[in-house]
């Protein structure tokens, strides 16, 4: 064998073509059952890859959140509200199916708006939006013996507002055991990432669900706040950040309304000394910089235990520094873009404050793409509890290692948060982890893993991160008036 | 790279380990804490890990040199009860030239037989740089006495293999005698003079990522030059999992000693699309270092003709089918 053997071979670009997102040059507003102009002023939704426009959006003026609410409470009244639960399974099921028929098309164009990788979008995003529809559709005649009394009822409209992190996905959370429970929705997906809603609403069309039943609209916090504070709104719900959550909750305060709250709260990975050292890596990489860390609950914080810290940390370092950050259509991408301008803006200055305040940064040396609003993986070392980054939700690509001694100063640690959506805990050591696991004031704990979805599974938060569920049969409570 | 693998350990030479595994690899009481205080692997990560970077694809232009390099890394293997002198020699032809349509096709890494028959793999083979390897030590099962695997080593040694793949007694390893393992490892390693030394872990046998993992850190303690998934003769065989967890110890090893260690899955890999997966797994888990026949080889039969076939496809344009290249029987 000789020494001269070529060089080995690299990854070379394997790109979805955009085509076939089969993006439209303008989306509309779908009310009633139909889609229209609106009455609001156009925006434009923008590729976070590329700062290039993608389409044309109707813009939602007040007269058409009224005309929303309006065809939502007719819908029921007049059709959903008195249908058969098997019936309304019918039309979830066939939602379902609709999504895994149209899920390239879907994975593309959530690619394209929100920045997140397509190999994601198609593997992660899609399947589960599905999944939590199915999941849905079985409960829908099953709701007499779920546990909250013979014959739970349906609130009536449901006004929605979701995030831009996983537009789909939270829209079928959110819209799946609404529609189950025998509610009718108007959903307003996030002002930068509007399309695959939009898209949604033609599915909805391609399903015959019956007019009204789900109506889409557009825009920005101030059509989210006249959706939810709508008088003929019986149940607002809310996906999104602490801040805004707290201002919903307190325009309701009084009104005998009380909102549906799926809030914030980076999560927070305890890895012990005795933890399955590769896979850990793995988990705590994954779980920052999984979907550019704009994820509720991402564990954007890992605390590590002081006698194994200073290898853990390298080899995270080393195995962040194998994620490959750029185009999101291609396949073969991990990481993709920031969401949008403003975001990057903000995590740049997050991760400028956590320089200042003494904690030592690592950036991934994986060049990135010219255009577009992208920030490398970031890895802060010699964090404390007293600084910003530890206690503030980061919502981005930057992951902040602390230590601990003991297990008591993990717990205590990691409970020194106004949040409590997300943390993981990893050993080898099962009754370690339980005794951990009972004593974090998190709404979910997972064990030698991270960021692990299921619609049978009930998600979300305790204290500022909400107190609501989706997903299985606590998940139903929410939409149902029990 | 300031570093690279071109020197992989000879024979003999004695390895300077740093001073935990310099203990270990004495034998006995230390071997064993060591061995047993490795960190745990978990199963469900792991799997996890492998499924997500199968599916990443190597993309269309850099197909065809991928495509080469796995070429590169097989060792084209028959060790059938049937196995006669000519059909060593028939594979000797293949290994040589394996297809002569297409005379910039790279040769093959080496080709693996019994011991009984390393001397006619060895006259057939020549001159050219394929090199001969040949299992031993009472393939497959090792259930033989001490006598008798070191009789075979050097039967095939003698008769020139360049390389020899043994294969470890399970049953002394899943009864916790470790030592008795690592000594006979030493023994075979000692009787290989200079040739490679493959440690075959039977993985499919050891029934836990655990145990693939703590017998992977046991064959390099030893001296293995290479550590290899299966004999092809047990169900499974190599898998992706189980593949990581090797890829994984030799890239500690290499960060612990500054020593060049490979991997050989071997048994079930009969695709190109299996082989890129490896290949994949190969460049992430272990590094884009081990992307050589000298740190990683494929155990099969089936898969180079697979790789002929799309390695056609690729310069042709379209498929041809199997009747374009040459079948081994």
């Amino acid at each position: 064998m000789t020494d001269s053997e070529p060089a080995p071979w690299e990854y070379v670009p394997a790109p979805e073509s955009a085509g076939l997102a089969g993006l439209s040059s303008e989306y509309r507003l779908f009310v009633d059952g139909t889609f229209s102009a609106g009455s609001g002023e156009k925006t434009t939704s923008v590729n976070p890859a590329t700062t290039e426009e993608l389409a044309t959006v109707a813009g939602t003026a007040d007269s058409d959140v009224d005309r929303a609410v309006e065809a939502a409470s007719g819908a029921f009244r007049d059709r959903w509200g008195g249908l058969d639960g098997s019936a309304r399974a019918k039309y979830l099921f066939r939602l379902a199916r609709l999504l895994q028929e149209r899920g390239r098309e879907l994975a593309v164009l959530e690619s394209l708006d929100t920045g997140k990788p397509v190999r994601q979008a198609r593997e992660f995003d899609l399947p589960n939006a599905a999944a939590y529809f199915l999941h849905h559709a079985g409960w829908a005649d099953k709701l007499d013996y779920a546990g909250f009394g013979p014959d739970p009822a349906p609130f009536g409209v449901v006004g929605q507002v979701l995030p831009w992190n996983f537009p789909l996905l939270t829209l079928a959370q959110q819209v799946a055991p609404a529609l189950a429970c025998g509610n009718t929705v108007v959903v307003k997906p996030a002002e930068t990432t509007p399309l695959s809603a939009l898209v949604f609403a033609e599915l909805c069309q391609q399903a015959g669900l019956p007019p009204g039943v789900v109506n889409v609209l557009t825009g920005g916090a101030h059509t989210g706040e006249k959706l939810l504070s709508h008088p003929g709104v019986a149940k607002p719900a809310f996906v999104g950040s602490t801040e805004v959550g707290r201002r919903i909750r307190h325009r309701l305060a009084g009104t005998g309304r009380t909102p549906v709250l799926m809030l914030g709260g980076s999560g927070t990975n305890i890895v012990f000394a005795d933890a399955p050292v590769e896979q850990a890596v793995q988990g705590v990489v994954d779980g920052a910089f999984f979907n550019q860390g704009h994820v509720r609950g991402a564990g954007s914080r890992v605390l590590v235990e002081e006698s194994v810290a200073e290898e853990f940390v390298e080899r995270v370092r080393e195995r962040t520094a194998t994620l490959r950050v750029g185009d999101p259509l291609d396949r073969n991408t991990d990481v993709g873009a920031v969401n949008s301008a403003a975001e990057l803006d903000r995590i740049t200055r997050l991760v400028e404050t956590g320089e200042a305040e003494g904690a030592r940064r690592w950036s991934s040396p994986h060049p990135l793409p010219e255009r577009g609003y992208f920030l490398a993986p970031t890895v802060f070392s010699e964090v404390h509890q007293s600084m910003r980054l530890a206690r503030e939700e980061v919502f981005g690509p930057v992951l902040s290692v602390l230590t601990f001694r003991t297990p008591e100063e993990a717990v205590t640690k990691a409970n020194n948060t106004p949040h409590g959506l997300a943390a993981g805990v990893w050993s080898e050591k099962g009754s370690r982890t339980l005794w951990t696991a009972n004593r974090l004031r998190t709404g979910v704990v997972w064990g030698n893993t991270f960021h692990r979805f299921d619609p049978t599974a009930p998600f979300g938060g305790e204290r500022e991160s909400g107190s609501d569920r989706v997903g299985g049969r606590a998940g139903l409570e929410a939409y149902l008036d029990v | 790279m300031a570093h690279s693998p071109s020197r992989t350990r000879g024979s003999g030479a004695p390895a300077r380990l740093p001073t935990e595994l310099a203990e270990a690899a004495r034998g006995g009481r230390a071997l064993e804490s060591f061995l047993r205080g490795l960190p745990g692997v978990d199963a469900v990560g792991l799997e996890q890990r492998a499924a997500a970077l199968g599916a990443r694809g190597v993309g269309k232009d850099a197909k065809l040199r991928a495509i080469d390099t796995a070429i590169g890394m097989v060792d084209l293997t028959t060790l059938e009860g049937a196995d006669t002198p000519g059909k060593v020699r028939a594979l000797a032809a293949k290994a040589r030239h394996p297809d002569p349509g297409h005379s910039a096709t790279p040769r093959v890494a080496a080709l693996c037989v019994y011991p009984d028959l390393v001397a006619e793999a060895v006259s057939a083979l020549g001159e050219v740089p394929v090199g001969v390897a040949s299992v031993a030590t009472a393939f497959p099962s090792g259930r033989s006495c001490s006598r008798a695997k070191l009789a075979e080593v050097e039967l095939a040694v003698d008769a020139g293999a360049d390389e020899v793949d043994m294969v470890i007694d399970r049953g002394a390893f899943l009864s916790g005698r470790y030592g008795e393992v690592f000594d006979e490892i030493r023994e075979v390693r000692a009787a290989c003079g200079g040739a490679h030394l493959k440690v075959i872990l039977e993985t499919g046998e050891l029934g836990t990522y655990d145990n693939v993992q703590r017998a992977s850190w046991l064959a390099l303690l030893a001296g293995a030059d290479f550590v290899k998934t299966s004999t092809g003769k047990v169900s499974p065989a190599a898998t992706l999992p189980v593949t990581h967890v090797l890829l994984r110890a030799v890239r500690e090893w290499y960060n612990r000693t500054g020593q060049w260690r490979g991997v050989k899955p071997a048994g079930g890999i009969r695709t190109t699309k299996d082989a890129l997966r490896y290949l994949v797994a190969v460049r992430e888990v272990a590094g884009p270092e081990w992307l050589t026949p000298r740190l990683f080889r494929f155990g099969a039969s089936g898969l180079l003709n697979d790789l002929l076939m799309q390695r056609r496809t690729q310069l042709d344009g379209h498929y041809g089918g199997p009747d374009h290249v040459a079948v081994d029987l």
